[in-house]
């Protein structure tokens, strides 16, 4: 009788289908900056990549595996292998399991890239890891988001969907720390490795992030809460000299619809400090109230436009920071070329980024791209004003399989 | 009375025969783009440029027919491999002043992405496809005349309401009688020169559904032209509302990658 139950769970198991998909490129990528920096090398780029991915689609579960192998010439760390900084010759980007344990809920376990909220190139309530140093350094923007090791959970109840992702460990962005760029230190510009204390006790020292959206007459609304850390260091701790990452918590709401032909979106979060709600300490960040405010539209045919306004408004201080972004993008020649431009300007920090690209697709496997990275301000404390010694432009072929 | 019931019957024969040119361009319309109460398709669309150089974008298509002429779209494309599993979506509207909704989904950044409505002549992934040769263009968009019959097709000229919003001046169709698809349109551009022709290359009956199995585009003016074969095509497979949201963008289903 067992033999005949466990015959026909075998059989019914093959009754489901399979299917694997694989792709990949290799990219090969060299930066240089456009002036010399006292404090770094030349190059910001010159590495070679290979990434492999598989998905294999089962009737019960996807399984998803992405890794690149990478040579980097720049990096300080060329041999051992760190998961977490994306460090030497590997970088996992995903490894995940997904399935759906009653109909309305999905389950995603493993090393996984999140994204959510409105923002272009601006984050609120998107806590997820961002990779700083290969976006300032001309890297494909996909690079901008990396991997998390989570459990994330969607429910989909009638009234609303929801989000929860838990990360046990504290996964800090990908932050500027001399390698590659050059950084303000708080006394001057410098390209010394910055010395942090990361949090990093699995299951204490960890990390949830939660989401609730619907939508109402074609306006996507989104509640959302974060626990966790400062991602990138932005505390001090005196007694050791080391950077740390505060205790952070963030409340924040979304909305994003279509508006006179365009797409319009608000996103606004409090940055709750939570190792310093009064606001006294100087070594940890206060807390804030951002916003974010975009539009976007076709200006014409292939050419579309963008601008947001965004806001960090520090109540303890009474400091605003704003920052204007534009974004134009033109495709030509069936597509296959685009053109784009970026720019960040903040008239209260005097300072500013721009990101011009050129991407051309030879044939549908090369694909030749040009980018830059310019920034520029009146000081070097400021948040691009301290990078305007790492002015780069980078060349990248790909070959897509 | 007698006389009267025979005029009466006249009257209803001349209406069975004759379709007024409204009738023709909805039965088009109907046939063309609403078959079935849902359908999916895996597209290979091969686009040659005017210098001869090929590229070839792979897709599975699935659609969904909302009610009062809405439908939803769910694209997953599988090739060329720098968009593979990129998704693109449509909630498509036809009432005046509406504008359909898209999302594209980016898998390296699991981004969904709303896209600015925009100008529905802009090329579909770089083909010589439109926007709107995928979806459908809104009927109440074009004054139509019935310009010929023959006993197989019909012909109809179609002049755009607001002749700015386009890159043609008119266009004509010809639908066959038997199946009401359209198989050949003919634009021709401001100065009246034709400069665009979407041909149905082939058509075979599927589910009971006369179905375009290769259609093709040529860009007159330019050179270079597109074809898509259409293959493992079913109707009616019972596709759900719920594919077509953005839990399903972030995670294709079974339906898309099977």
């Amino acid at each position: 009788m067992k033999k005949l139950i466990l015959t026909a769970i075998l059989i019914s198991s093959f009754s489901f289908a399979a299917d694997i998909e694989t792709s990949g490129f290799v990219d090969a990528r060299y930066g240089i900056r456009t002036q010399s920096d006292p404090n770094s090398d030349q190059e910001t780029l010159n590495e070679v990549r290979l990434q492999l991915s598989s998905i294999w689609y089962h009737d019960l579960f996807t399984l998803t595996a992405r890794s690149d192998f990478l040579y980097d010439g720049v990096a300080n760390n060329h041999d051992r292998i760190d998961l977490e900084t994306g460090g030497g010759p590997v970088d996992l980007r995903e490894f995940n399991i997904l399935f759906t344990p009653v109909d309305w809920a999905d389950v995603k376990i493993g090393r996984q890239i999140l994204t959510w909220g409105t923002g272009d190139l601006l984050f609120i309530n998107d806590l997820f890891s961002k990779d700083w140093k290969s976006f300032f350094s001309g890297r494909d923007e996909e690079y901008l988001k990396a991997p998390s090791d989570a459990l994330f959970m969607s429910f989909f109840p009638s009234f609303a969907n929801i989000d929860v992702a838990y990360m046990p460990r504290f996964d800090a962005d990908r932050f500027i720390d001399g390698e590659r760029l050059s950084y303000w230190n708080g006394t001057g510009l410098t390209g010394a490795d910055l010395q942090t204390d990361k949090p990093d006790n699995g299951f204490s020292d960890d990390e949830i992030a939660a989401r609730v959206y619907r939508t109402f007459k074609g306006v996507e609304v989104a509640v959302y809460l974060y626990d966790g850390f400062w991602k990138t260091p932005q505390g001090f701790d005196p007694l050791s000299g080391k950077k740390t990452f505060p205790k952070l918590s963030v409340y924040g709401v979304s909305a994003r619809g279509a508006l006179a032909g365009g797409i319009a979106s608000f996103e606004t979060g409090y940055y709750a400090s939570r190792d310093d709600r009064d606001g006294t300490n100087p070594n940890i960040p206060d807390s804030q109230i951002r916003l974010l405010a975009g539009y976007e539209h076709e200006i014409v045919k292939n050419l579309t436009g963008s601008a947001q306004y965004y806001l960090e408004h520090t109540p303890d201080t009474d400091d605003n920071r704003h920052v204007l972004t534009f974004r134009l993008t033109q495709k030509l020649m069936n597509q296959n070329l685009t053109l784009g431009l970026f720019t960040y300007w903040s008239p209260s920090d005097q300072d500013g980024y721009l990101r011009p690209s050129a991407a051309y697709k030879l044939s549908d496997r090369w694909k030749l791209e040009a980018r830059g990275n310019f920034f520029f301000g009146q000081n070097n404390h400021t948040f691009f004003g301290q990078f305007a010694d790492n002015n780069n432009v980078s060349l990248a072929a790909r070959y897509s399989f | 009375m007698k006389k009267w019931i025979a005029a009466l019957l006249t009257l209803a024969s001349i209406n069975t025969f004759a379709l007024t040119v409204d009738e023709i361009v909805t039965k088009a319309n109907e046939a063309a783009y609403y078959a079935g109460n849902d359908g999916q398709a895996d597209v290979k669309m091969t686009i040659t440029d005017a210098g001869g150089g090929e590229r070839v974008r792979e897709f599975r298509i699935l659609r969904l027919n909302t009610g009062e002429g809405t439908q939803k779209f769910y694209v997953y494309f599988t090739a060329p491999a720098d968009v593979a599993r990129q998704v693109f979506m449509v909630w498509k509207e036809v009432a005046q002043g509406k504008d359909d909704s898209r999302w594209l989904f980016l898998p390296a950044l699991n981004l969904v992405k709303p896209i600015a409505p925009g100008d529905k002549r802009t090329s579909f992934v770089g083909s010589d496809f439109v926007y709107e040769d995928v979806s459908g263009r809104a009927l109440w968009e074009d004054t139509h005349e019935l310009i010929e019959e023959t006993d197989t097709q019909y012909l109809i000229k179609n002049t755009p309401n607001d002749p700015g919003a386009v890159d043609f001046s008119e266009y004509t169709v010809l639908i066959d009688k038997q199946t009401f698809l359209p198989v050949k349109a003919e634009y021709l551009d401001k100065n009246g020169k034709l400069f665009r022709r979407v041909e149905a290359v082939k058509i075979e009956t599927v589910q009971g559904h006369p179905t375009v199995i290769e259609s093709r585009v040529d860009d007159l003016a330019r050179g270079g032209h597109t074809v898509n074969s259409f293959s493992n095509i079913q109707y009616d497979t019972g596709l759900t509302d719920m594919i077509f949201t953005e839990r399903f963008l972030r995670r294709p289903p079974r339906e898309a990658t099977r």
